[in-house]
């Protein structure tokens, strides 16, 4: 089970947060301007990394905040929390070593 | 390549089982093929097999980051059906099951395909009327699937529990008698068998670390951690980590990667004689031929490549089976195991050729993958080799997300993921 840092609560147990997906996807201000490729672009395409992955979380059984995170998807461990409306922090990606352990 | 009989095993049994050949080659990578296959599980192998086969292309490759069916064709929990609502997917699904019913003859190998019954628990007035309705669809379309009462059910697996004190009682069943389980990894060192026999170079421990494209931007061929391969074409069959590959040719998916979890039982005799699933209270369950009850639990909620998964996701499956078979409350748990499945938002696979020439993916499958195995193989030989897709495959494109024609199988897993 993940320890997820709340930027607002502090460090609290997966179970209090449902998990809402890759952050920094950005509704069109008028989606009737896309077309489908990038319509579909936004509903369903994502970047799904292996490495450093933006995503938000709500954290439901506690403040009900939403906020976003970066993840290391190869080991899970969380290397920033941030505020909704602030930049994603640029750091570097991790070295890529494969999962089999 | 040795044919496997009576005959064989007796001459072999002479000599004390000492002299059984190699069943494949260990293949170093040559400098050009015509097709190169990146991932050497069930799909993979099944692709190079009916590329061979049927199609007479054998200058092909399947190359193998770790070793030959380590990936989610030996962790995954063998079930096979193909009660899949939509009949695009019950097309896909069911052409898969008719290569079961005769693949161990065809590979001269025993897959251990066993049409033990696939049985789906009702728990609430919804799922009732969900399950008729898959009943009828699938009835439709020629798929076996038939209802049952819960009187029915417990008659056709005894160790079900049907008492009116469970907090989700069981109201009925559909059954699909056909479905089964089959031996995982029988199935990949069958394919990789045939293949190989075939021509096919089975390649281990060689990453693909990148896709080489021509200023036209075509494919001709891949880096790999064993030097550059060149390939006319490039099938992509690596399930967690298609999206990884796709972008070394700028193809970005509509997918994600999560950890699925399974575990299994200490070994006991008989007790348990078809597959059961359940997906309100969120349970699948058999038993190997080993003895072990083997059980499927439940994805990570975040996207992840680790290769395991949380222990609440394991204990929330668990949950359920001591409910449905509280007999088997004292069993202790032997192993658990995680694997990364990709997901489409429709939860039904990609089969299909991709905006790069030269490029092809199979990749999608999602939680259910080894049902599809045989089926999935030969579509693929077939978009392949003929640069087009099978009929059956045509609906499973990457321009279906763009177009709007979604086969939106999620509400009808077996189990929600």
């Amino acid at each position: 089970m993940l320890l997820i840092p709340c930027p607002y609560c502090g460090p609290r147990p997966e179970l209090e947060f449902r998990y809402v997906g890759e952050a920094h996807i950005a509704r069109a201000e008028d989606p009737s301007l896309l077309d489908d490729e990038a319509w579909s672009a936004y509903l369903y395409v994502r970047s799904n990394p292996k490495g450093l992955h933006a995503e938000r979380w709500q954290h439901v059984h506690g403040c009900g905040r939403f906020f976003n995170t970066l993840r290391d998807t190869t080991n899970d461990a969380f290397s920033a929390t941030y505020r909704i409306g602030a930049p994603k922090p640029d750091l570097p990606q991790p070295n890529d070593k494969t999962d089999a352990s | 390549m040795t044919r496997y009989s009576i005959a064989s095993l007796v001459r072999n049994a002479f000599r004390d089982h000492e002299d059984w050949p190699r069943v494949w080659r260990s293949a170093e990578p040559k400098a050009a093929y015509d097709v190169v296959i990146v991932g050497a599980g069930g799909h993979g192998l099944a692709t190079a097999y009916y590329l061979a086969k049927e199609h007479g292309i054998t200058n092909v490759a399947v190359l193998e980051k770790g070793w030959l069916g380590g990936g989610n064709t030996g962790r995954n929990t063998t079930i096979i059906r193909s009660n899949y609502l939509f009949d695009e997917s019950a097309a896909l699904y069911d052409h898969a099951v008719k290569l079961w019913e005769g693949l161990s003859q065809e590979l001269n190998y025993n897959v251990m395909y066993s049409p033990r019954g696939v049985m789906m628990l009702a728990h609430t007035i919804h799922d009732v009327q969900v399950f008729k309705r898959h009943v009828h669809a699938n009835r439709l379309a020629g798929v076996d699937n038939e209802w049952l009462t819960p009187q029915e059910a417990k008659a056709f697996c005894p160790p079900l529990n049907i008492g009116t004190g469970m907090r989700y009682p069981v109201l009925g069943a559909a059954l699909q008698r056909r479905g089964g389980t089959a031996r995982h990894d029988a199935v990949a060192w069958g394919y990789a068998r045939g293949a190989d026999a075939r021509g096919v170079d089975i390649v281990e421990n060689c990453e693909v670390t990148g896709i080489r494209r021509d200023a036209s931007g075509a494919v001709t061929g891949v880096e790999t951690t064993r030097g550059p391969v060149r390939a006319g074409k490039v099938g992509v069959v690596a399930a967690g980590h298609t999206s990884v590959l796709m972008q070394m040719a700028g193809v970005r998916l509509p997918l994600e990667s999560y950890p699925l979890q399974a575990l299994v039982s200490e070994p006991v005799k008989p007790v348990f004689p078809c597959v059961v699933m359940s997906n309100t209270i969120h349970a699948y369950i058999s038993q190997s031929d080993r003895g072990e009850l083997v059980i499927g639990a439940g994805t990570d909620a975040y996207i992840s490549y680790t290769q395991r998964g949380a222990l609440h996701i394991a204990q929330h499956t668990l949950d359920a089976i001591c409910e449905l078979f509280p007999q088997f409350r004292r069993l202790r748990m032997l192993r658990n195991w995680g694997g990364i499945v990709d997901v489409t938002p429709d939860r039904s696979p990609i089969l299909a050729r991709t905006p790069v020439r030269g490029l092809y993916v199979n990749c999608g499958w999602g939680t259910g993958g080894f049902k599809a195995t045989p089926g999935s193989g030969q579509l693929f030989a077939w978009t392949i080799a003929k640069d087009e897709p099978h009929p059956i495959n045509a609906p499973f494109t990457i321009e279906r997300f763009r177009d709007g024609v979604l086969i939106d199988e999620a509400a009808a897993a077996a189990v929600a993921h």
